[in-house]
């Protein structure tokens, strides 16, 4: 027969049963790990004080060194820019000294033995009108003898259009929703009409005098002083002029980005076909069968007069392209 | 006059209309234009470089009606026809390996344009080739920085706008130089023409007048262009450009653009200001100087970065340094060494930057060495691709590098003073080389770990245009690995006709 034990629920067995099923919390019924307090455990405690106090040490070593460091950051730093000053306008100095130096040492201007005035620019002067049939020996010059460079250059003026237009449009049905917004806030064109009565009286009175003006410098390019890049600039400013004055709305029935691009196109196209034969058959000698016509009259000196349309309006759709860009809201 | 002699001034007109063209064309017919506009220029550039090597010499073409002095004009040869194929399948490749992310970066509206500055781009390359003319020659100096910066700023995101701005300003410091030393020229020989404007160098020369002009010409034109191809103590531009700019961009500007500028001045050299002046007045060492400083200094950047692409773009520094330090070595030999090593380097530089795409791809568009562990097998194509770049840049025999290298080396050996320093610091260099290139593909092949952060699927696989523009830069590299006898040997002869 067994015994009964009253006091079964603190016996041994069952909280031997209790923590192997896993049950028990050890911490309540005061099964607490306790460390011993022997010489060994003493020492750690010390030790781990000590480590502590020299993490704290360290903290507060390398935040200093790190002030230290950003402190002779800031010093070099310092150093470099004074160093930079210095280098900078001594290099400067040096660059200007060589290049007046070789100022010094070239021909002197407007000395009739110079090398550049050779057998090239004796030709341009005495046959150029012979040769090309214009008038203005430059406008021969630049658009007949050196006819590809200019057309460079043209291609110069388009290919900034495009930077400008890469840089600068926004496109309204974009499916970016910051462009969008940025569009509705950076668009300038509802405080227009401005209705700037004196403003639009001038434009009234100057608009047309500049267009004809630059018109006439254009068609005049192979006769006066002009041509297809100042008669461009002139007609640029007049368009810029109108749309200041009168604002988009109005602006809009005649130019648009549209008319733009089909003009700079229609242009450059015109160009590049027309000069394209002109070397060919300059290459190859074959007669062109362009009429040189009489020097002096307008209809005259072949290509030049076209071309000289052509690049004034890629000239005047640049200008006028890169006002409305950089002004906000685009064309 | 034979027809096939006006395939030079076709495909720059070709070039030039094509992307005037291409302002009312939307974006997808814009490309398909440039695709097939390249693809007709360089076969136009292979029609010209036959006619040459079948004649046997040079030729120069009237634009115009006007001969040489007074007109323009531009000049073909064995050394044009191979540089205009070169940069024709070059570009080529660029545009069609980064069809798809073009479309990415580029706002919808704005893809004409960017084909619009291929264009250009193309056609101021092949003019620069061409030219016998210097003014033609700043005037498509010009359309070239400004197609350039275009390129650049057109992927509007992250650093691009502050890189095209850098660019903006370094190239045109440059292009004032360039033009300040034409002016001086002009004004100290009266010719704008390489042919006449040589004759006048030579009696100048002779005379011995002008001795400080013609030395702040050789300084300013040096100078200019070699700020404006990236060489070492001008090179500040280089990894910001070529590192946020879209891949096809990127792959242009390394490839391409800076070449453009090293063979412009290589042509000055040779057509007008004489090799054999450059070489009495010491002006090649200067190039020599700052050729090696650049071949160390470059690889001491890259192995400094790590994120891959600034890595590739400062090795592009130390590659330039190698075409500078040939033409510095101031002999034939060095210089067909550096006219090879521009084609090595256009090609080996174009295939690292599309094929990391592909790796970039499978990354989560990570760049840094970290996410990259592994890509080598999640994009194997682009995984090999990228591994014979390297082994190309370093050295790999086989491969274009090695041959360039080798090149180099005998090349050095026929210049007593300078032949130690060369053969040092090309050892130098090579090893540098390898240890940036190297631990990258080692990274590239080596398994993930467990603390790797995990890869957003971004896209199951990449473009065919990609992988066929990959494989075919592989191929480039192999045939210009192993068969470079007859490019060696058209090289020579294409500097010879300079003369």
């Amino acid at each position: 027969m067994s015994r009964r034990k009253d006091n079964y629920e603190t016996s041994r067995w069952l909280k031997f049963k209790k923590w192997v099923d896993g049950e028990t919390d050890l911490l309540s019924i005061g099964m607490e790990p306790e460390v011993p307090v022997s010489s060994e455990g003493k020492e750690r405690r010390r030790d781990l004080a000590r480590r502590k106090a020299y993490d704290q040490e360290l903290i507060r070593l390398s935040a200093e060194h790190a002030d230290k460091t950003a402190i002779m950051k800031a010093r070099s730093i310092r150093y470099f820019q004074k160093f930079y000053k210095v280098m900078s306008v001594i290099l400067c100095l040096g660059i200007i000294l060589v290049l007046l130096w070789t100022v010094a040492s070239l021909p002197v201007t407007g000395n009739a033995d110079n090398p550049a005035n050779n057998e090239v620019a004796a030709r341009y002067i005495e046959k150029g009108l012979q040769e090309t049939g214009a008038v203005n020996i430059v406008t021969g010059m630049i658009l007949d003898y050196r006819a590809f460079d200019t057309f460079g250059e043209s291609c110069v003026l388009f290919i900034a259009s495009c930077c400008v237009l890469v840089l600068l449009r926004l496109d309204a049905d974009s499916k970016n929703e910051n462009i969008r917004k940025m569009i509705a806030e950076s668009d300038d064109r509802h405080f227009e009409p401005k209705n700037d009565i004196i403003l639009q009286k001038c434009a009234c009175v100057l608009v047309p005098v500049i267009m004809i003006f630059g018109i006439y410098i254009v068609l005049n390019g192979h006769l006066s002083p002009g041509g297809g890049f100042s008669g461009g600039a002139v007609l640029g400013s007049g368009l810029i002029l109108y749309l200041n004055a009168y604002g988009y709305d109005r602006m809009s029935r005649l130019f648009t980005e549209k008319v733009y691009k089909r003009t700079t196109l229609c242009a450059l196209t015109f160009y590049c076909l027309a000069k394209s034969y002109s070397f060919f058959t300059g290459a190859n000698h074959l007669e062109s069968g362009i009429p040189l016509g009489t020097p002096g009259a307008i209809l005259s000196s072949g290509l030049i007069l076209p071309l000289n349309i052509c690049v004034g309006l890629v000239v005047a759709c640049t200008m006028y392209a890169f006002y409305t860009l950089f002004r906000k809201g685009g064309m | 006059m034979n027809f096939v002699q006006n395939f030079p001034f076709f495909s720059i007109i070709l070039a030039m209309f094509s992307g005037i063209v291409s302002s009312v064309l939307d974006g997808r017919k814009a490309r398909n234009l440039s695709l097939a506009m390249i693809a007709v220029t360089t076969a136009l550039s292979a029609g010209t470089l036959l006619f040459c090597l079948g004649s046997g010499e040079s030729y120069t073409f009237m634009m115009g009606h006007f001969p040489a002095p007074w007109g323009n004009e531009i000049r073909a040869g064995i050394l044009e026809g191979v540089t205009a194929i070169f940069f024709g399948i070059i570009m080529f490749l660029a545009v069609l390996g980064g069809l798809d992310h073009t479309a990415e970066d580029v706002e919808e509206k704005k893809l004409n344009l960017f084909y619009i500055m291929i264009d250009l781009m193309l056609s101021s390359l092949l003019a620069l080739v061409y030219t016998n003319d210097l003014f033609t020659a700043y005037v498509f100096v010009e359309i070239n920085t400004i197609a350039g910066c275009g390129l650049i700023m057109i992927r509007q995101k992250g650093r691009s706008m502050s890189a095209a701005i850098r660019y903006m300003i370094m190239s045109q410091l440059g292009s004032g130089l360039f033009l300040i030393g034409l002016s001086i020229l002009y004004d100290v020989t009266g010719h704008l023409l390489m042919s006449p404007a040589r004759e006048s160098v030579e009696l100048l020369v002779a005379a011995g007048s002008y001795r400080i002009p013609m030395l702040v010409i050789m300084a300013v034109i040096g100078v200019g262009l070699a700020i404006k191809s990236g060489l070492y103590p001008f090179h500040y531009w280089i990894p910001d450009t070529y590192g946020y700019a879209t891949p096809t961009a990127s792959a242009v500007l390394s490839g391409l653009v800076s070449k453009g500028y090293i063979f412009l001045l290589i042509k000055i050299f040779y057509r007008v200001l004489g090799y054999d002046n450059l070489v009495s007045s010491q002006m090649v060492n200067v190039l020599y100087v700052f050729g090696i400083t650049g071949m160390v200094m470059g690889s001491i950047h890259a192995i400094h970065e790590t994120d891959t692409r600034r890595m590739t773009a400062y090795s592009s520094v130390a590659q330039i340094g190698y075409i500078y330090m040939g033409m510095g070595l101031g002999t034939s030999y060095g210089m067909v060494a550096a006219v090879f090593h521009i084609f090595t380097h256009s090609a080996t530089k174009a295939l690292l930057f599309i094929s990391a795409v592909g790796l970039y791809e499978v990354s989560g568009d990570k760049k840094d060495y970290i996410s990259l562990r592994g890509a080598g097998y999640r994009n194997p194509l682009a995984g090999i691709g990228f591994t014979v770049g390297a082994l190309s840049m370093v050295g790999f025999p086989m491969l274009s590098g090695f041959i360039s290298k080798l090149l180099f080396a005998t090349s050095a050996l026929e210049s007593p003073h300078k032949m130690l320093p060369t053969i040092i610091v090309l050892a130098v260099s090579t090893t540098l080389n390898a240890v940036y290139f190297l631990r990258l593909v080692i990274t590239l092949y080596s398994r993930r770990r467990p603390e790797d952060a995990p890869i957003p699927e971004t896209r199951a696989r990449s473009s065919w245009q990609l992988r066929l523009a990959i494989l075919c830069f592989i191929g480039v590299n192999l045939v210009l690995g192993l068969a470079s006898q007859p490019i060696v040997q058209a090289i020579r002869d294409g500097l010879a006709m300079f003369g």
